[in-house]
């Protein structure tokens, strides 16, 4: 049985000469909200970019240690991108619909590993749209064009899109940045529900989504881990002076 | 002074605004109001007579359609394959900055070259004689820097947003560029590459050795044969043919300048509402 854990061991990353992650180790629990915070430049999106190797397309890219999911490492050789892209899903900053429809969108994961029965792609795609609260939004204009949906809709079918390859473990790189505070608000409802059924790994600027969704947060400093643990430990007794300082809002 | 500066620039730019409108539209006004007189349902569609003194002109817009079809059968398929390849596939380095450099002088060659070059290689080495084959390849070697390029910057456009959320979704790299990349700069690819193809419609130098004929009054047979096309038929009657009436001449002209914008119109049509199909 999978139970979405992370064990990452002495991750470093660099693009080139520029050295972004220092050699962090890091759990992140299975079927668990985790949050990634951190001043802006602290490693936060390569960390999680490093977690389903979208660090490969960056050509210059170096990534060492170790990255434990399942029982294997994934950033062997070997490791073939394609599963562990389904395994694990990503949301990214800005919602990111293809130019099709609706259904399209959903379908594009299934459909690409060569599901094409009809029938079975409509059950996908519902389930999907359901997953990510949407289907009865869209459910009478799944034919029309997924960019004249909002926002934060968007932002939803991008989500409903991961669902539909059913990965154990979501990437979301500050998934509310350009959405509206209601917008936000039903993305964060959306987050702790799927925290039953997969393993969430989030972003964030905001503190207090942080706060809200998480149940671990991690605190990266200029590529460095400074402090990981229990969100509300982190929000109120940090052990590290940096910590509390960021999270207090002193800098950053 | 700063508002002074402003509005001398804009007066400048609706100047030169209306100069290239102006210049555009006087060219197309001026053959159309003289080529119209000679032009009848007779001249479109009819085998030419007296060594064009009569008849129509038939031959040469079948000899330039089929032509430029032929350009397309060799030039888009290599084309748009050589520019996926190093947008996509190729590694930055030495050899990529080389084929750039290549691919920019080849568009820079003069056309007549580009004749002796089909001449020498695919009419006399090759063996395919003076042909619509070898008039084809030739055209089609000389507008493959305009769909290579063409190809590259619409693969490019492609926002890279689109392109992490497939990779994010498990497509492997064929995939990515088939059903999703491909689509989504098609119609810049198939712009561009009517752009360039128009171009070729219209050349005359490298079709002079390469296989057309003055006169051919029939239908080309097929890729062995030779053929008439309209440059070279407009060239022949406007200079060679003596009491040619002016009007038969503007109306090869106007024939072929309708082809032509037939073209750009679909290509600039395309580029502009084709956007992400």
């Amino acid at each position: 049985m999978d139970t979405g854990k992370i064990e990452i061991a002495s991750l470093s990353c660099a693009f080139g000469s520029r050295q972004v992650l220092h050699d962090i180790t890091l759990t992140l629990a299975g079927r668990c909200v985790t949050a990634i915070i951190g001043p802006s430049g602290s490693g936060k999106s390569t960390l999680l970019r490093c977690l389903n190797r979208m660090t490969d397309l960056v050509p210059d890219a170096r990534v060492s240690g170790k990255i434990i999911l399942d029982g294997t490492d994934i950033l062997r050789r070997e490791q073939d991108v394609v599963q562990l892209r389904q395994k694990v899903g990503m949301v990214f900053q800005k919602p990111n619909p293809f130019p099709r429809s609706v259904y399209d969108n959903v379908a594009y994961g299934p459909r690409i590993r060569g599901l094409r029965r009809r029938r079975e792609l409509d059950r996908v795609v519902e389930e999907a749209l359901r997953g990510a609260a949407l289907w009865e939004e869209v459910r009478d204009r799944l034919h029309a064009p997924a960019l004249s949906l909002s926002g934060g809709q968007q932002q939803r079918l991008c989500i409903a899109r991961c669902l539909a390859v059913r990965p154990q473990v979501l990437l979301m790189d500050e998934p509310c940045s350009a959405l509206d505070p209601a917008a936000t608000a039903k993305i964060e409802d959306l987050i702790t529900g799927l925290r039953r059924e997969l393993t969430v790994v989030l972003v964030t600027h905001n503190l207090q989504q942080a706060a809200r969704v998480s149940d671990h947060t991690v605190f990266l400093l200029d590529g460095e881990l400074v402090e990981a643990g229990e969100t509300a430990t982190i929000f109120t007794r940090a052990r590290d002076p940096r910590t509390d300082a960021y999270v207090t809002g002193r800098f950053g | 002074m700063n508002r002074f500066h402003e509005r001398a620039v804009n007066a400048l730019l609706t100047v030169l605004f209306w100069l290239v409108i102006g210049t555009t539209a006087g060219l197309i006004l001026f053959i159309a109001a003289r080529g119209i007189k000679g032009m009848s349902w007779e001249f479109v569609s009819a085998m030419p007579r007296d060594r064009g003194l009569a008849g129509g002109v038939l031959p040469a817009i079948v000899g330039t359609l089929v032509l430029t079809s032929g350009t397309a059968l060799v030039t888009v398929p290599l084309g748009v394959l050589a520019g996926v390849y190093l947008t996509e596939y190729a590694r930055p380095g030495p050899a990529v900055r080389l084929v750039n450099l290549a691919i920019v002088n080849l568009a820079g060659v003069p056309s007549i070259v580009y004749g002796l070059f089909g001449l020498a290689v695919f009419v006399l080495s090759l063996r395919l004689g003076p042909s619509l084959a070898a008039a084809s390849l030739t055209l089609g070697v000389m507008t493959l820097p305009v769909v290579v390029t063409a190809t590259r910057e619409a693969l490019a456009a492609v926002p890279v947003a689109y392109r992490e959320a497939a990779y994010a979704l498990g497509a492997s790299r064929r995939q990515v560029i088939l059903t999703h990349v491909l689509p989504y700069a098609k119609s810049g690819i198939v712009g561009g590459s009517l752009l360039g193809l128009s171009r070729a419609m219209g050349e005359t130098a490298p079709i002079l050795v390469t296989g057309v004929a003055f006169w051919l009054p029939r239908l080309p047979t097929g890729p062995a044969s030779r053929f008439m096309a309209l440059p070279y038929h407009l060239y022949i009657i406007a200079t060679q043919v003596p009491g040619m009436p002016p009007a038969r001449i503007w109306a090869t002209a106007l024939t072929l300048l309708g082809l032509v914008m037939a073209l750009n119109f679909a290509a600039a049509g395309l580029r502009r509402y084709g956007k992400g199909g």
